[in-house]
């Protein structure tokens, strides 16, 4: 547990504040709104997962991403071929059970080594040599935690294991989509991060929504892909269910 | 940069402003883009607009009313996650604090991401007073920085006025850059040297644009990626944020981030939206060790309780800005202010004062394009309004007669189009979705335009209209 941070001038702020709003300092909790409105929780509502993937597919195409579809039989030549596609490695991947259970030890242990692409799986014990190599890696691959389907867009917790710049520093992104974890959009996403904080306590420290590769519009608003983040994206779409 | 970008007086920036050919074509271009193309092609899907916009409002209208408790609970949240708050009154209180944590960390690289309430305190200022390289990360941002501090001129796409021949002429200039004016070797450079400033930073300073009580959480919207590694590679994170801009819990940020980025931009999302709570956990690699907090009211809280109050539900969005047709004559920089457009308009002068923004309230027609297209329903042209009647009182005369004006914003009386088209584009941009059948199956924005303009104008009083009621007033 982190040690307790601290505070400072917040009684004169907020008494301030209370004497704008010509009452008393609200102390209290005070109760969940109710909210008249409530539109985002009509989008998209009863979709099923078959049409939620319809509808993230159609958006790739306007975020500059490919979005492929395998089995679990199917998911190491995908993948092999993705990454190919991008020129090899150096790769890098989060720590993370699933690579295993899905079948791509082979692939990763194995294969890419023996034909001199570095596999680098984060190691929280090696401290900013992770970071070093996510700086080197030409792809990095993760999984995603939730999907918005009207977005296309990917969901990551951070932790010891998950590291946030594996989805930044690589030149290239691949994401890993368990189909199971498409929901209709944000919405759906924010009441389970809450969800999360009520049963556990605890948020993660970095939570990432990804859109496809980085962009930017800034010179005479000319759409350039790849600033910062990765140059190009893929999504594989993994049918689990 | 102080929030005040110029010392020259409104009505020669003005004429700067007309006369600078690009300029105009590029805010032409960039209105009729995000104006109105973007918006009706990617909000399409949200055929409840209407709803979408009533529930923006209330929870901005709930957040302020109670704006003491969300912050009190946002600040106990973050501390007990170990990052630090402090409140700061004043902007000089702000860049003390701040000033005290570069000491401390003995930081001499910064690198930032885009932050309008940093301008607004003139942070960097102090960072190089204190000899430090502070970087701006936003590759718009990081252009006007390398041509010596150039001020912004839209709020959402800050090197707007600026060529691509320009942009290269200044990383020639600045960063010995040898290659052509194509926007994507220019960014391409730009993200090879800022890679390097990234890595060696050792203090990543950040704006927020929504913080989450519930959680002391806070999410940074961005395309480019730049904030993500802001965030994740310095040691020290600081972040500033205007003491307005939080939500009860995710489930609201949710619903604004969406309003944020189809108003902003017309995507359903940016590329990263990314929500941090604290510093780093204990065994994490990446992220920062410490984190600092600093919430700023800088005369935010005189506004609240009055009646320009609604006004600190803005989230900064810009789609005011996007279809106002005087900003569109004059473009950003004539505005004086960090804060152009309508929303700058209205505050500006709350923040920075009359006596440097007198002249801002006077730059609409009050066509209201802007308060119908603003995502959480702050009624802009009616709070222009309100700083013109104060004007007049404090004043006891208006600062410009209408010839002053029209000759102001280039008009002769012959040419009163401008005022008319603000309020016939107000039919597009107040609902982006019900027309949007009608403008899709047209050959192009333009096109849609000019066809709007044909359309009688909507009932409402237009600055025309207005002068004349003024003037039977007895001016
Ligand atoms: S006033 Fe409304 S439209 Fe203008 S920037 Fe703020 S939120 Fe957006």
């Amino acid at each position: 547990m982190a040690k307790i941070g601290t505070i400072h001038n917040r009684d004169s702020f907020l008494n301030k504040i209370s004497k704008s709003l010509n009452r008393p300092r609200l102390t209290g909790p005070i109760p969940r709104p109710e909210w008249k409105y409530q539109p985002q929780h009509e989008v998209f509502k009863g979709a099923s997962p078959d049409e939620l993937l319809d509808i993230m597919k159609v958006h790739c195409q306007k975020i500059h991403t490919n979005l492929y579809e395998t089995d679990l039989k199917g998911l190491p030549d995908v993948l092999n071929e993705v990454v190919e596609g991008y020129g090899g490695g150096p790769v890098v991947i989060s720590k993370d059970e699933r690579f295993s259970e899905w079948g791509l030890d082979s692939l990763l242990k194995k294969e890419w080594p023996s034909r001199d692409m570095a596999v680098f799986e984060w190691d929280y014990t090696l401290g900013d040599e992770n970071v070093r190599r996510a700086e080197q890696a030409n792809v990095g691959i993760t999984i995603s935690e939730i999907t918005l389907a009207e977005s296309a867009t990917v969901v990551l917790f951070s932790d010891k294991d998950h590291g946030r710049t594996i989805n930044f520093l690589p030149a290239t992104s691949i994401m890993l989509i368990p189909k199971s974890t498409l929901v209709p959009r944000f919405t759906q996403a924010a009441v389970k991060m809450r969800e999360i904080h009520q049963q556990t306590g605890r948020v993660a420290s970095c939570i990432n929504f990804i859109t496809g590769p980085s962009n930017s519009a800034d010179i005479e608003l000319n759409l350039v892909v790849g600033v910062h983040g990765p140059i190009k994206a893929s999504y594989i779409v993994i049918h689990d269910l | 940069m102080a929030m005040k970008i110029s010392t020259e007086k409104f009505n020669d920036r003005v004429e700067q402003g007309i006369h600078d050919s690009f300029m105009r074509g590029a805010v032409a271009g960039a209105q009729d883009g995000m104006g109105v193309k973007r918006r009706v092609v990617t909000t399409d899907e949200l055929s409840n607009w209407e709803d979408w916009r009533n529930h923006a409002e209330e929870i901005r209208q709930h957040v302020l009313a109670n704006l003491d408790y969300y912050l009190e609970q946002l600040s106990e949240n973050i501390a007990q996650r170990g990052g630090h708050v402090f409140f700061a009154q004043t902007k000089e209180e702000a860049n003390e604090y701040i000033r005290g944590v570069v000491q401390r960390k003995k930081a001499k690289k910064i690198v930032k991401s885009k932050s309008m309430v940093t301008e607004e305190i003139s942070l960097n200022a102090m960072l190089e007073e204190e000899g430090c390289e502070v970087v701006e990360t936003d590759l718009g941002e990081y252009i006007l920085q390398l041509d010596d501090h150039d001020p912004p001129s839209h709020i959402v796409v800050p090197a707007l006025h600026k060529n691509k021949e320009q942009i290269r002429d200044v990383f020639a200039q600045k960063i010995g850059y040898t290659k052509t004016s194509t926007p994507e070797e220019l960014a391409y450079h730009a993200r090879v040297t800022l890679r390097e400033k990234f890595l060696e930073a050792d203090l990543g300073i950040t704006g927020c644009n929504f913080a989450v009580a519930e959680t002391g959480s806070f999410c940074l919207v961005t395309n480019e990626g730049n904030a993500d590694l802001v965030t994740a590679l310095p040691k020290t994170q600081i972040t500033v944020m205007g003491m307005e801009r939080l939500v009860p819990t995710f489930e609201e940020m949710e619903v604004l981030v969406s309003m944020l980025t189809r108003s902003a931009v017309g995507q359903k999302l940016t590329s990263y939206i990314t929500v941090l709570t604290g510093p780093r956990e204990e065994l994490d690699v990446d992220g920062p060790e410490e984190f600092h907090l600093v919430i700023v009211d800088n005369g935010r809280s005189d506004i609240l309780g009055t009646e320009f109050q609604s006004i600190l539900q803005c989230i900064r969005c810009g789609a005011c800005i996007n279809v106002c047709p005087v900003y569109r004559h004059i473009g950003g920089h004539s505005y004086g202010s960090i804060y152009p457009g309508p929303v700058g308009a209205v505050l500006s002068p709350l923040l920075g004062g009359y006596d440097d923004f007198k002249e801002l309230p006077y730059a609409s027609t009050l066509c209201g394009a802007c308060t119908e297209v603003c995502p959480v329903k702050i009624p802009l042209h009616q709070l222009l309004h309100k700083h013109r009647q104060v004007i007049v009182e404090k004043e006891g005369k208006a600062p410009f007669s209408e010839k002053m004006l029209m000759k102001a914003f280039g008009l002769g009386a012959a040419s009163p189009a401008l005022y008319n088209m603000g309020s016939k584009m107000a039919p597009v941009a107040m609902n982006p979705f019900t027309v949007g059948d009608k403008i899709s199956k047209g050959p192009g924005p333009l096109k849609a335009w000019t066809e709007i303009r044909e359309f009688p104008a909507p009932n409402k009083e237009r600055f025309r209209d207005w002068f004349k009621n003024r003037e039977k007033g007895g001016e």
